[in-house]
């Protein structure tokens, strides 16, 4: 009884999780370009419309270089910051960690803001970099709860051990740290990337006027009515950000990383 | 090796990249943004430096305590929705399988993800009159025409409730997952059902959680920028909205920022709240 009561509870909420995506995944299929369900025929000429037509193409273009650049930037800010305070007794470089963890706490809209405040009194409002050095900072987060995670789970007597015989602190991260905090590496980057592929914001406020990322050209075509590629973006995207997590929980200890991440914005 | 204090100059290298970056990208513009709010607006979109209060006068008004009040109504009710619905979802989740938490898990995380603008195409989708749900109730003889469900109050809150959701699920997690299932299985070999176990066990004993996790599902909620403006009219638009509003299309950076600035306050003084629940958590 109470297993069936469950099991119909689950149903429903994963009927609620998916029944927009099914929806747009059904959309997406129509042969004509109206906005339809049931579809209206057969075609998946609006996923070819992605990569052929230019100015999809180009925003598909934009996005993934925005998320593989900033998520790297991400990394490598978080690494040095991870490691410095799993190394060493500082407590006042806490503040660090407090400082990476606040763009993503508070509403995104106040770090999209301040940015823009910021480029445009630096007078590089517009230029495509500085979306990626604000993407960084926005998602510095996730690599960095992460790390900071994957560093707590190193054991430390192998650290020693490295010492003892004669390893110098970067020959002991090149052959001990570094292997063993790889797996949290890729991971926080894989959060980073998928997270700024979808992001809308800060992208609009600081390159929205000078270039499209798919988020941006999504909304912009929106405000001028419908086309069937915005919902095979869209699919795209669910079944991009499904891969990649589906890896994540595949190579990596997916409950542990959420466990502690939750923990982590309180 | 053990933890030990810098020493030397060079001991602190590795951290010169992270605090760079930090604070001339993440300091000095939110430095910037506070500037700007007492800033004076000039006509055409410009502003000059100065110091004036012109900008926070303006919350004086009927229509910002009209758009600050819905805001919050708004917040509130999404947090209380998803707290509702995610924390037996949750409590039943980490008791199944690894594999089907995992399987669900990404499921969340994939949704999670997700741009607003993406969620709030998905939704207008579903509730428009072409392609949407009332379709489904015409076919099963439910309803006599097919119509649109936006804009509309319930539209907007459906979607933030789909938003907010997966976040809220991820961060009631940890918590039950922690959780003693012996405190249940007293509870049950001492004959309550499982229905009254969960609310007279295991709320009680998540009450500091469940504080926590609505105030920062409330945060999250606050933070939606898009989805009041996609399913909803003007009158639905929340704080978040307005502020990008007046930021991009009415160009006026100071009022926007001054916005920014009391919508940071309002967040610093919710995770102040949310610190001591945890706090009393922790001592209980």
């Amino acid at each position: 009884m109470t297993s069936v009561f469950r099991k119909f509870y689950f149903f429903l909420i994963g009927l609620f999780l998916a029944l927009p995506l099914i929806v747009v995944a059904g959309v997406s299929v129509n042969q004509k370009q109206t906005l339809a369900f049931p579809p209206q025929g057969f075609s998946t000429s609006w996923y070819g419309e992605i990569f052929v037509n230019p100015e999809w193409r180009n925003a598909l273009l934009a996005s993934l270089t925005l998320a593989v650049l900033s998520a790297a930037l991400a990394v490598a800010i978080a690494l040095p910051l991870a490691w410095f305070l799993w190394r060493r007794v500082a407590p006042w470089a806490n503040i660090f960690q407090l400082l990476g963890v606040a763009p993503f706490t508070l509403p995104p809209v106040i770090t999209a803001l301040g940015l823009l405040t910021f480029w445009a009194t630096a007078g590089f409002y517009g230029q495509p970099w500085t979306a990626v050095v604000s993407h960084a900072i926005f998602f510095v987060t996730l690599p960095l709860v992460t790390l900071s995670l994957g560093f707590t789970s190193i054991d430390r007597s192998l650290v020693e051990a490295a010492a003892t015989m004669g390893a110098d602190d970067r020959t002991i991260f090149r052959t001990v740290v570094l292997p063993l905090i790889l797996p949290y590496i890729v991971s926080g980057y894989a959060f980073a990337f998928v997270l700024s592929l979808n992001e809308y914001i800060v992208a609009y406020m600081t390159v929205g006027f000078t270039m499209e990322t798919l988020p941006i050209k999504i909304f912009n075509a929106l405000r001028y009515g419908y086309t069937p590629t915005m919902a095979s973006v869209t699919v795209l995207f669910v079944s991009t950000a499904a891969v990649i997590f589906g890896l994540v929980a595949r190579f990596g200890d997916l409950p542990k990383l959420l466990g502690a991440m939750a923990s982590d914005q309180k | 090796m053990r933890r030990e204090p810098p020493q030397t100059f060079a001991d602190y290298s590795p951290l010169l990249f992270p605090a760079a970056m930090l604070t001339i990208f993440f300091v000095v513009p939110f430095g910037t943004m506070i500037a700007v709010s007492f800033f004076q607006r000039q006509q055409g979109g410009f502003y000059t430096p100065a110091f004036v209060f012109d900008n926070y006068a303006r919350f004086l008004s009927a229509f910002f305590g009209g758009v600050l009040g819905f805001s919050m109504m708004m917040a509130i009710a999404v947090a209380i929705c998803c707290v509702l619905l995610a924390l037996p979802f949750t409590y039943l989740l980490t008791r199944m399988a690894r594999r089907v938490q995992i399987v669900w898990l990404v499921a969340l995380l994939s949704i999670l993800s997700l741009s607003e603008v993406i969620i709030g195409f998905a939704w207008s989708t579903l509730f428009s009159r072409t392609a949407g749900i009332t379709n489904i109730l015409v076919a099963l003889g439910l309803m006599s025409e097919a119509k649109a469900l936006t804009p509309s109050f319930a539209a907007v809150l459906t979607g933030m409730v789909y938003q907010a959701f997966p976040y809220t699920v991820l961060v009631l997690f940890p918590a039950l997952v922690r959780l003693d299932p012996t405190l249940t299985e007293a509870a049950r070999t001492l004959g309550a059902s499982p229905l009254k176990a969960f609310f007279t066990v295991v709320v009680p004993a998540l009450r500091n959680t469940i504080v926590a996790t609505l105030i920062m599902v409330f945060i999250f909620a606050l933070g939606s920028y898009l989805l009041p403006q996609l399913l909803g009219r003007p009158q639905h638009w929340t704080l978040s909205v307005l502020i990008t509003d007046q930021a991009i299309y009415q160009s006026n950076m100071p009022f926007a920022a001054a916005m920014a600035v009391f919508l940071v306050l309002v967040t610093l003084g919710l995770v102040a709240l949310t610190v001591i629940a945890g706090r009393k958590g922790e001592a209980a």
